[in-house]
């Protein structure tokens, strides 16, 4: 299929101010690839983020842009979503922005299981401010806070999407770029909230700090330490972070039963 | 809708004015007092064809109804004095991106925790202040629950005519008194709608470009238009600028567009000011009481008035000089360690002649209260 994702983007907002070599731009890439796939009307979707690196995506997309507080996107996604149903939203959020400050509501939006598409953009550092750790960096690593190696265990965004509720759950990264756009398309299609989690490379505030400076060494990192669910890599490596769906399942959607409400008590008075 | 009688809760009352304004979405967090705004409309608003969610605290709760008003909807919250702590960074944002919304702060008596079921006036500076940054809002307040009903009417209207977030500061002796409310139907009073573009799809429209009356007309999310709201500076298509003309320029309009206009929302009552020697400044619960002390002082045949304002901010400066001008005394009635009074004494041309007349032990102030403390500022003793 032959995109233009120029009709996506919004060039009064380029250059765009990610660092040479920064994962983000792949997966803008394939978010736009996913959305024209999809062939929504840029009307109908809504661009939500917070604060820092990654939730500068918003102001490059030709959508309904709404670039919040840090840590608060989803719940200013809420207040969209359940004011107009039939939008689709779509929440990128960097991994300081979603589990840390925004740790509450992200597990509330998945017990909720409010229709929204969540994107963690896991980058393992606050980039941003200067390359501090974040709970999702883990132990060991070297960070601008962390100068004696972090002491912090890690979240697994997975396992805590799933257990907070939410009914779509994939990870990959930024070097499976086709996964991507695979697993963005399924989670905007999917009925529920959705959680994609995208390992994207930091080689300026991460990498540089932990042995892998350039770019390539990042994305050779994730070919080398991911394998897909059910494949005999991960079953021979159990140290592998697993990418692939973790979850997909249908159960009812809040706004769907928010306006079933409404049609009951409407009725009843 | 016809008009209707009621006998209800000044939080109820709340209730009543945001859906005769048309709220569309609220969502709120339990806090002792104002649990009850969020009550009443978990049942009022899905009947009336609404939204209402309880979210996972007060943060999540004005950032929904922040969302929520980007799509066209009149939204609210409702909140007390370490929930509305909890806002202040998206009510700062709200401030920034110019989006309407309501917040009910139905003060009750802190710091912190402090005693959570007892009434206070002690949120006014931070309803002003919260914020980081320079900036303007509008806050508005009543004693009696027919005002309290007009008020929160004027604070959706002014929410769409500012574009900007209005805060009701509302404080527990009203909030959970029961009284009789006239709601009248519907077109009696003006009910202000959203000032929508009229820039048609595929023309460009900018949303932060003021028309020549200073108003914003806006576009819904999900409409042709598509453009970026931001918390950063910004320019007039909502993109992040660090232009220092842009910046200076948008500074600018957001606190002149309420400053310039303080008249216009300066809402207030006023009894037997005339040929009043004694004023009294008040607002809220107090004000009830400083009106009983009036009229009781008129009786003995001394000239006391009072001066109840509704608008607390921006502060009607010429309006209570001018109240104030011919007074010998002016007492300000507040149920906190003086806040208001600061605000009299910076606008009247003889300072020294304001006095604050409080109470700060979590409970109401008295008429008794109020006539002890001034005989001793009159020299009277007690």
């Amino acid at each position: 299929m032959d995109i233009s994702i120029k009709d996506y983007i919004r060039k009064r907002f380029f250059p765009h101010l990610w660092c040479p070599g920064c994962g983000h731009g792949t997966v803008l890439n394939n978010l736009l690839r996913a959305v024209a796939e999809l062939g929504i009307p840029k009307n109908q979707i809504v661009m939500v983020s917070g604060i820092g690196c990654s939730s500068r995506i918003s102001g490059y997309v030709d959508f309904h842009s709404l670039h919040t507080l840090h840590g608060r996107a989803l719940a200013f996604a809420t207040g969209v979503k359940m004011s107009q149903p039939h939008l689709n939203i779509i929440v990128p959020m960097g991994d300081g922005d979603a589990l840390a400050i925004g740790g509450n509501h992200f597990i509330h939006a998945c017990r909720r299981n409010i229709d929204l598409t969540a994107i963690v953009m896991n980058n393992r550092i606050y980039g941003m401010t200067g390359g501090q750790f974040s709970p999702l960096s883990g132990k060991g690593i070297l960070a601008t806070t962390a100068p004696f190696r972090n002491l912090d265990p890690a979240f697994d965004t997975v396992n805590l999407a799933i257990s907070a509720g939410a009914t779509f759950v994939a990870r990959t990264t930024t070097y499976h770029f086709k996964e991507i756009k695979e697993y963005i398309k399924k989670a905007i299609t999917h009925k529920g909230f959705s959680v994609v989690e995208i390992l994207s490379q930091c080689p300026t505030s991460f990498g540089r700090k932990n042995k892998l400076a350039s770019p390539v060494e990042m994305l050779k990192f994730f070919k080398d330490t991911t394998a897909l669910l059910g494949s005999k890599r991960l079953e021979q490596g159990p140290d592998l972070i697993p990418r692939g769906i973790f979850v997909d399942k249908e159960v009812p959607e809040y706004t769907e039963e928010y306006q079933k409400l409404i049609k009951r008590v409407q009725k009843n008075t | 809708m016809k008009e209707q009688l009621k006998f209800i809760q000044g939080n109820e009352v709340c209730v009543e004015g945001a859906l005769y304004s048309g709220l569309g979405f609220f969502a709120g967090y339990p806090i002792t007092p104002s649990s009850e705004i969020l009550e009443y409309l978990s049942r009022r608003l899905p009947e009336a064809g609404g939204s209402f969610v309880q979210m996972e605290d007060e943060i999540a709760s004005i950032c929904a109804i922040i969302g929520a008003s980007l799509t066209g909807k009149k939204s609210m919250t409702a909140t007390s004095g370490p929930g509305f702590s909890l806002m202040q960074e998206a009510l700062g944002f709200a401030v920034m991106a110019e989006i309407p919304c309501v917040v009910a702060d139905v003060q009750r008596f802190g710091p912190s925790t402090g005693l959570p079921t007892q009434g206070s006036q002690q949120d006014v500076y931070q309803a002003r202040w919260g914020r980081h940054g320079d900036h303007s809002i509008i806050v508005l307040t009543a004693s009696n629950h027919q005002d309290l009903f007009y008020i929160t009417v004027e604070a959706f209207n002014f929410s769409e005519t500012y574009r900007s977030p209005v805060i009701l500061l509302l404080d527990e002796g009203v909030a959970h008194l029961r009284e009789k409310v006239i709601i009248p139907k519907q077109g009696e009073i003006p009910v202000i709608e959203r000032l929508r573009t009229s820039v048609p799809e595929g023309v460009d429209y900018h949303p932060y470009l003021p028309r020549e009356d200073g108003r914003l007309p806006m576009s819904d999310f999900g409409g042709s238009h598509r453009y970026n709201v931001t918390g950063l500076f910004h320019d007039m298509w909502g993109f992040p600028s660090t232009d220092p003309k842009i910046v200076h320029g948008l500074l600018h309009h957001l606190v002149d567009k309420i400053e310039s206009n303080v008249n216009q929302i300066a809402r207030f009552k006023e009894y037997f000011l005339d040929d009043a020697d004694f004023v009294i400044v008040s607002y809220g619960s107090s004000a009830r009481t400083a009106l009983h002390v009036v009229h009781s002082m008129r009786r003995k045949g001394e000239k006391w008035g009072l001066l109840e304002l509704q608008t607390l901010w921006p502060f009607p400066c010429s309006l209570v000089r001018e109240k104030c001008e011919e007074a010998d005394f002016v007492f300000v009635v507040e149920i906190n360690m003086g806040q208001v009074v600061h605000e009299v004494k910076r606008c009247v041309d003889y300072p020294e002649k304001v006095y604050l007349v409080n109470r700060v032990d979590g409970e109401f102030i008295t008429p008794t209260d109020i006539k002890n403390i001034t005989r001793v500022i009159l020299g009277r003793g007690v």
